[in-house]
């Protein structure tokens, strides 16, 4: 017994001496490191390549104009930029509000069952294929309303958004220590202030963390506007008509025959991938500065 | 005669089936710190969050018998009232990491919606941090986050935020456990000196706690009470086996 101890103690640990375990110990190391350096490797060459394929078309004229005729040199996206702004912010407006109620009924009543058949519901509705969603908006708004629209777009991306939001809203109320709540519930404030003016506020970035990485997710959306917003050659303001969009727009144009239409395309890709980007990054910073200590 | 302010008879809790209170019968008087006392589990933390109804929230939870406040039943009233009579300080400190230390300590206030001018705000806030011995500490920071503050000082934080509802009676649930020794000191003294102002029971598993600052003394185990009295009397000559075996340090 004393001599294993010694032996522990000078290195000697039964199979294979100290120096060799350092040794593996470093190789360990260096193969996780090189490994993870190949695994971002794609990410750098698609933004690379993006950029260099895009960023020729990037100039003021780009985003002011609209796309010009095939063999017509120039040409801008401007009603794609307009047309995603507008279908993102309905579809948050339509998918915000519910998808936050939705979290905050999860996360205060985890062990009702009713709220665990929601939650799976939520997790299936995240699973769904974006271009069923898009079906689904298509025989839910466009067929009853007559026509193809940015509202039935909207819709289409909201569903898509709600389970993102509801999950990360409830993700982040959990993590909400219950001494938070149960300081307000003994001061006699009511349970629904407790919820609005304590518990959301203490979560609130994450909750806009989720909200804004949902945007990034569904800017980038083309099958679920296939058949609802439809896209749009022209300018539009109108929700109840179609409208184009980013991912659209590099849909039909990347497709299409004309070279012009091609470097459109790119443009337009080169500009999603920064916004989704931005988004990303905006996130992040926030997340961190409006984290709440408990 | 001191008056009795609170009174709870043949008061019984349940979890589910299992019975954690036993016919508990008990009156609180006023302007005193009472101690309960007792080993791990015996229900003494069940008891003081009976009284200011924050089982509510517990499903499995059940309770029956009566809790007089003042004459008043409380599981008859609005739990939210019964709230705002009888104010809380829990284990952990637990103000709110949103708000500034004067928005915490006003926060009963801002909360429920009561409106209060300019100078009545002020005058709580002041009073408040004063009666809970910080207004010295914090009164040029009024308007930053609690989060610098010591555990002691969160703790005295959470403190002046129940004073500021004017409470009747003021539950301490083991209030120096997450505490260091000077902090705990600390929390002591400012205990002692607020019995003019508010009545308090105060639970303890620390029994030469429940010595130094209360005047009567609850010792519950396993769900009964086995003994009330004056703190002096019981820690020098307990009636009960039961209660000499817990001070002498034969369980618990």
């Amino acid at each position: 017994m004393a001599d294993k101890l010694e032996n522990i103690k000078s290195g000697n640990m039964g199979r294979g001496n100290l120096s060799f375990r350092i040794f593996k110990d470093r190789l360990f190391k260096i193969f996780v490191f090189v490994i993870s350096g190949l695994a971002t490797i794609p990410l750098l060459l698609i933004l690379f390549y993006i950029a260099k394929m895009g960023i020729a078309s990037i100039n003021w004229e780009f985003f002011i104009n609209l796309p010009r005729p095939p063999g017509e040199v120039g040409g801008g996206i401007a009603n794609a930029l307009v047309g995603t702004l507008i279908l993102i912010l309905t579809s948050s407006l339509i998918a915000i509000p519910p998808a936050i109620a939705l979290g905050v009924f999860m996360s205060e009543n985890k062990t009702k069952s009713f709220s665990k058949w929601i939650g799976s519901g939520v997790e299936i509705l995240q699973g769904i294929p974006s271009i069923v969603i898009g079906i689904i908006a298509y025989v839910w708004v466009v067929r009853p309303m007559g026509g193809f629209s940015a509202l039935s777009g909207s819709v289409a991306l909201a569903i898509m958004m709600i389970p993102f939001i509801a999950k990360s809203t409830e993700e982040t109320l959990k993590m909400i220590p219950l001494h938070l709540k149960e300081a307000s519930m003994a001061l006699g404030v009511p349970y629904y202030k407790t919820i609005l003016k304590v518990v959301m506020p203490a979560g609130l970035s994450g909750i806009v963390t989720g909200v804004i990485i949902a945007i990034a997710r569904v800017a980038g959306e083309t099958a679920p506007l296939l058949f609802t917003a439809f896209g749009n050659h022209f300018m539009s303001y109108s929700i109840f008509k179609p409208m184009n969009s980013l991912p659209l727009l590099i849909f039909n144009y990347a497709g299409s025959p004309y070279d012009e239409w091609h470097s459109l395309a790119w443009g337009a890709s080169f500009v999603l991938v920064v916004m989704v980007l931005l988004l990303n990054i905006i996130s992040k910073i926030l997340s961190k500065r409006w984290k709440v200590k408990f | 005669m001191e008056s009795k302010i609170l009174k709870i008879k043949d008061f019984n809790a349940y979890y589910d089936d299992a019975q954690v209170l036993k016919d508990i019968n008990l009156s609180i008087l006023k302007n005193n710190v009472t101690a309960i006392m007792g080993p791990s589990g015996c229900g003494k933390t069940t008891l003081i969050r009976a009284i200011n109804r924050m089982h509510d929230f517990t499903p499995n939870a059940r309770m029956e018998g009566e809790i007089l406040l003042n004459n008043e039943d409380l599981y008859q009233m609005e739990p939210i009232i019964v709230r705002r009579k009888i104010g809380m300080v829990f284990q952990r400190p637990n103000p709110f990491p949103t708000m500034s230390i004067f928005d915490n300590v006003i926060a009963g206030y801002k909360l429920n919606g009561i409106k209060l001018s300019k100078e009545d705000r002020n005058n709580i806030v002041e009073d408040s941090l004063r009666k809970s011995a910080m207004w010295d500490e914090v009164k040029d920071n009024l308007h930053k986050k609690g989060s610098f503050l010591s555990g002691g000082q969160q703790q005295r934080l959470c403190i002046a935020r129940a004073l500021a509802m004017k409470p009747e009676i003021l539950l301490l649930d083991e209030p120096t456990s997450a505490l260091d020794p000077k902090a705990t000191a600390h929390i002591e003294e400012l205990i002692s000196e607020l019995k003019d102002y508010v009545t308090m029971i105060l639970v303890t598993h620390n029994i030469a706690q429940a010595a130094r600052i209360s005047n009567y003394t609850v010792f519950l185990y396993l769900g009964e009470l086995v003994e009330y009295d004056k703190t002096n009397k019981m820690m020098t000559t307990p009636k009960d086996k039961r209660t000499e075996e817990y001070l002498t340090g034969k369980f618990g």
